[in-house]
C-alpha cells in the first residue's frame, strides 16, 4: 500500500478527478441530447493517470495529450469553461473553435493542443524536452499516450533518441486494454506494451495501477525528479479502462462483460479514492457532498455559459494559418 | 559592403553560422550532421559547424564514444539517428518551446517519411491552437535529378504548396540562398527549403552540376518571401522556371535570341507566399507564357500558375500556356533516360519557338 498524502493533496487531487468524471459525463448526455457537435474519446474511468502524473507540475512544465485529451487538459489546469465552450466550437473556447475536442489546449498552462494521431505527440514532446535542455531550464514534460501509440513507428524512433539524448520527457502509456476495438493483446506479443519495450532503448519503466492515484503519482514524483535532476526519460505503464466506447458510437460489443464488470464496478478509480478518503478520515462525507455538489454546479454552470457563448466570426476560419505574432 | 564569390552550399552555411551567431535559438540537426572525417550532411552544408557551435559527435568522438547519451544542452549541432519521425518531430516540438530549428533531409525524397509530422503537425499547430503556439523550424530538403535512381531524384515542392500553413521556397542563387536562409530561419512559421543538388557546388562533384558560385555580401541580409526575380528581360514569350530549370532556360534563351525570339525569364524563388504579380506584368508585355520544373507534369506547381493566371488574365494571353515538365513517371537511374525525362534546354527551346510563332 502506498504512502497516502496529506489531507490538502489528497482532497485537491480528488476534486479534480471528480471534476473529470462530471465534465465527462455532461459531455455525454450533451451528445446523447443531439445539441452538441462532432465526436468524443472519453476518458471516464481514467482520471487518476491524469491527476496523479499531473497534479504537482507547475505551469512551466508542459503536458502533450491523445485524442482523448480532457482529463489531461482539466488536470493541467484549463478551466471547465474554456473546455466546454471549445467543445460547442465557439469563439471563447481554449483553441477559439479551431480544436475541437480532439485538440483542446491552453499554453499558458502547459497544455500543449492535444494531437489526435496517434503517437504523433512523442517526438515533439522530446523536442520539447530538448528545447528544455538547451535552454538550461528545469522543466519536464509529460507526454501521454495509448496502448496503440507503443506499435506506432514514432513510439521506437522517439524512444531511442529520449534514452541516449537523456530528455526530461516523462512518457505516460494509459494502457487501457484497446487500440481502439482491437484488443492490444492481438497485436504486440508484449504483455507491458510500452514498460516490456523501454529497456532496449535505455529507458526505466514501471508498470503502474492506473486507476490508483496515490500509486500514479508516487510513480510521477519518481520520473519527473530524475527528468529534472538530468537522469532522462522515463516510461510509465498505467494498467486503465475507459469506462465508455472508444468514440462517441462505440457501444463496445468486443469487450467482455465481466471483464467491464470488473474494471468499473470494483476498479472504478473516482469511487474508489472517494471511499479512501473517508476511510483515511481526510474528510467527512456530509462535507464531500458539498464539494461535490459545487463542482456539479461549476459544471452545470460551464454547460449553460457554453450554450448561450458567441460563434466564432467566420473571418476567423482564415486566420492563424501562420504566425500573426 | 564587401563581396565574396561563394558556392551555394557555402552561402547556406554561412547563413547558419551567421544566424546561430546571432540568436542562441537557432540550432542545427539532421543525420551526419559534422561528422568528423564525414560530408556534413550528404552535400556538405554543415561541415565545419561543430567547430565554433559544439556538435555532439564531435565531442563524443573526442571522449571515444564513451558517453552515449552525453549531455547535449550546450551542442548546437546535434546529429540525429536515421529516424525522420524524430528528426522531424523534434523540430516541431523544440521550435514550440522558443527554439529555432534547422533540419538537414539529406535527401528530400526522406519527407515522405515524416508527412505526418510536417503536414499534420508542424502546418497546424498554429491554426489549431488558435494562435497560441508558432512553429519556426526550418527544414532543408536536398532535391533534383542526380543519377541515382527513383529514391533520391525527386523534384517535391508541389506537395507541399498544397498545406496551408507551410512556406515552400526554393533558392538557385549563392545570393538567394544565404539571404532566404537567413529569412527562413527568422520566420516564424515552418518552411521548407528545397535545393537543387546540381546547384550547390560544394566539393562532392556531381555529373551536369552548374556553376552557381556567385557574389554574396559579407554582411547581414535577407531575401524577402514572395518576391520573384527577373532573371532575364525579354519581349516574346514569359517563361517562369525554378532552381536548376531556370539555368536551362537561360541556355534555351541564349539560343532563340539567335533567332530573333525573346525570352523573359522568371525564376520564382518561393512558392509559398508566390508572386503572381511580376508574371502577370511580364505576361502582360508577352501575351505567352511558359512554366517549366523539374517536377512531374500532373499537379505540379506549374498547374496551380497556369490556373491562376487562367483565371484572373486570360484576357493578356494570346496563346495556350505552354507547360515543360517531368513527364508523369518515376526518374529513372540511367542516365540516358534521365537526361530524357527531366527537361532540357533544348527541350525549352522547342516549346518556347512553337509558342512564340503563334
Amino acid at each position: 500500500m502506498s504512502q497516502f498524502p496529506n489531507k490538502e493533496k489528497a482532497l485537491g487531487m480528488y476534486k479534480k478527478m471528480f471534476e473529470i468524471r462530471k465534465y465527462e459525463e455532461s459531455i455525454y448526455y450533451l451528445f446523447l441530447e443531439g445539441i452538441m457537435p462532432g465526436t468524443i474519446h472519453q476518458s471516464t474511468g481514467e482520471e487518476a493517470s491524469a491527476v496523479g502524473m499531473l497534479y504537482d507540475l507547475t505551469p512551466d512544465d508542459w503536458m502533450a495529450s491523445t485524442h482523448r485529451p480532457a482529463g489531461h487538459d482539466i488536470a493541467k489546469g484549463i478551466p471547465v469553461k474554456a473546455m466546454m465552450c471549445e467543445m460547442f466550437g465557439k469563439a471563447e473556447g481554449c483553441c477559439g473553435g479551431k480544436g475541437g475536442a480532439m485538440h483542446t489546449g491552453d499554453i499558458s498552462v502547459g497544455a500543449m493542443v492535444a494531437n489526435a494521431i496517434v503517437g504523433g505527440n512523442l517526438p515533439i514532446a522530446a523536442g520539447v524536452g530538448l528545447a528544455f535542455k538547451m535552454q538550461k531550464k528545469n522543466n519536464v514534460v509529460v507526454c501521454f499516450f495509448g496502448d496503440g501509440a507503443s506499435n506506432e513507428g514514432s513510439y521506437h524512433e522517439t524512444m531511442n533518441a529520449a534514452g541516449l539524448w537523456k530528455l526530461p520527457v516523462v512518457y505516460v502509456c494509459e494502457n487501457n486494454l484497446y487500440s481502439a476495438n482491437t484488443s492490444i493483446s492481438l497485436t504486440c506479443c508484449q504483455k507491458n506494451v510500452a514498460a516490456d519495450r523501454a529497456a532496449v532503448y535505455g529507458i526505466p519503466s514501471e508498470v503502474v495501477d492506473g486507476n490508483d492515484v496515490v500509486a500514479v503519482n508516487e510513480a510521477a514524483t519518481r520520473a519527473i525528479a530524475r527528468a529534472r535532476a538530468g537522469e532522462g526519460p522515463t516510461i510509465l505503464e498505467l494498467k486503465t479502462y475507459r469506462h465508455g466506447g472508444h468514440s462517441r458510437n462505440d457501444a463496445c460489443g468486443y469487450r467482455a462483460k465481466d471483464e467491464e464488470e470488473l474494471w468499473i464496478k470494483q476498479r472504478d478509480p473516482v469511487k474508489n479514492f472517494r471511499k479512501r478518503l473517508l476511510e483515511e478520515q481526510v474528510i467527512g462525507e456530509e462535507e464531500l457532498e458539498k464539494i461535490e455538489a459545487a463542482i456539479e454546479k461549476e459544471i452545470a454552470d460551464a454547460v449553460e455559459y457554453a450554450k448561450q457563448a458567441p460563434l466564432p466570426a467566420n473571418e476567423s476560419a482564415l486566420e492563424n494559418v501562420f504566425w500573426e505574432g | 559592403m564587401t563581396m565574396a564569390m561563394m558556392s551555394i552550399a557555402d552561402a547556406l552555411k554561412s547563413a547558419i553560422a551567421e544566424e546561430m551567431r546571432r540568436d542562441p535559438s537557432v540550432f542545427c540537426l539532421g543525420e551526419d550532421e559534422d561528422i568528423p572525417g564525414g560530408m556534413g550532411g550528404a552535400f556538405t552544408v554543415t561541415k565545419g559547424l561543430g567547430d565554433e557551435f559544439g556538435a555532439n559527435v564531435k565531442i563524443a568522438k573526442e571522449k571515444g564514444f564513451e558517453t552515449k547519451g552525453l549531455d547535449i544542452a550546450n551542442d548546437r549541432v546535434i546529429n540525429t539517428p536515421i529516424s525522420e519521425i524524430l528528426l522531424s518531430g523534434v523540430c516541431v516540438g523544440s521550435a514550440m518551446a522558443g527554439m529555432r530549428p534547422v533540419a538537414d533531409l539529406q535527401y528530400g525524397d526522406f519527407l515522405f517519411c515524416m508527412m505526418d509530422q510536417l503536414v499534420n503537425q508542424a502546418a497546424k499547430m498554429c491554426y489549431m491552437s488558435n494562435g497560441q503556439v508558432h512553429i519556426p523550424m526550418v527544414m532543408r530538403a536536398p532535391c533534383g535529378a542526380t543519377n541515382r535512381g527513383a529514391q533520391h531524384a525527386q523534384s517535391l515542392e508541389s506537395y507541399f504548396i498544397h498545406v496551408p500553413g507551410l512556406k515552400v521556397i526554393c533558392p538557385s542563387t549563392a545570393y538567394d540562398a544565404k539571404g532566404m536562409m537567413k529569412q527562413a530561419i527568422r520566420d516564424d512559421n515552418p518552411v521548407l527549403v528545397f535545393e537543387h543538388k546540381l546547384l550547390y557546388g560544394g566539393k562532392r562533384k556531381e555529373a551536369g552540376q552548374l556553376s552557381a558560385v556567385g557574389e554574396v555580401p559579407d554582411g547581414d541580409y535577407t531575401v524577402p518571401f514572395g518576391k520573384a526575380a527577373v532573371r532575364r528581360e525579354g519581349r516574346d514569350v514569359t517563361i517562369v522556371a525554378n532552381l536548376l530549370m531556370w539555368y536551362k532556360a537561360m541556355q534555351a534563351a541564349d539560343e532563340l535570341e539567335k533567332e530573333g525570339i525573346s525570352c523573359e525569364i522568371i525564376d520564382p524563388r518561393s512558392l509559398v507566399p508566390f508572386d503572381y504579380d511580376t508574371v502577370l506584368e511580364s505576361v502582360k508585355k508577352t501575351g505567352k507564357l511558359m512554366i517549366v520544373h523539374e517536377d512531374h507534369y500532373n499537379g505540379g506547381w506549374g498547374a496551380q500558375l497556369a490556373s491562376y493566371v487562367a483565371e484572373n488574365a486570360i484576357t493578356l494571353l494570346d496563346a495556350p500556356i505552354v507547360r515543360v515538365a517531368a513527364p508523369d513517371c518515376p526518374i529513372p537511374f540511367s542516365p540516358t533516360l534521365e537526361n530524357f525525362v527531366i527537361p532540357s534546354a533544348g527541350r525549352i527551346a522547342e516549346e518556347a519557338r512553337k509558342l512564340a510563332r503563334l
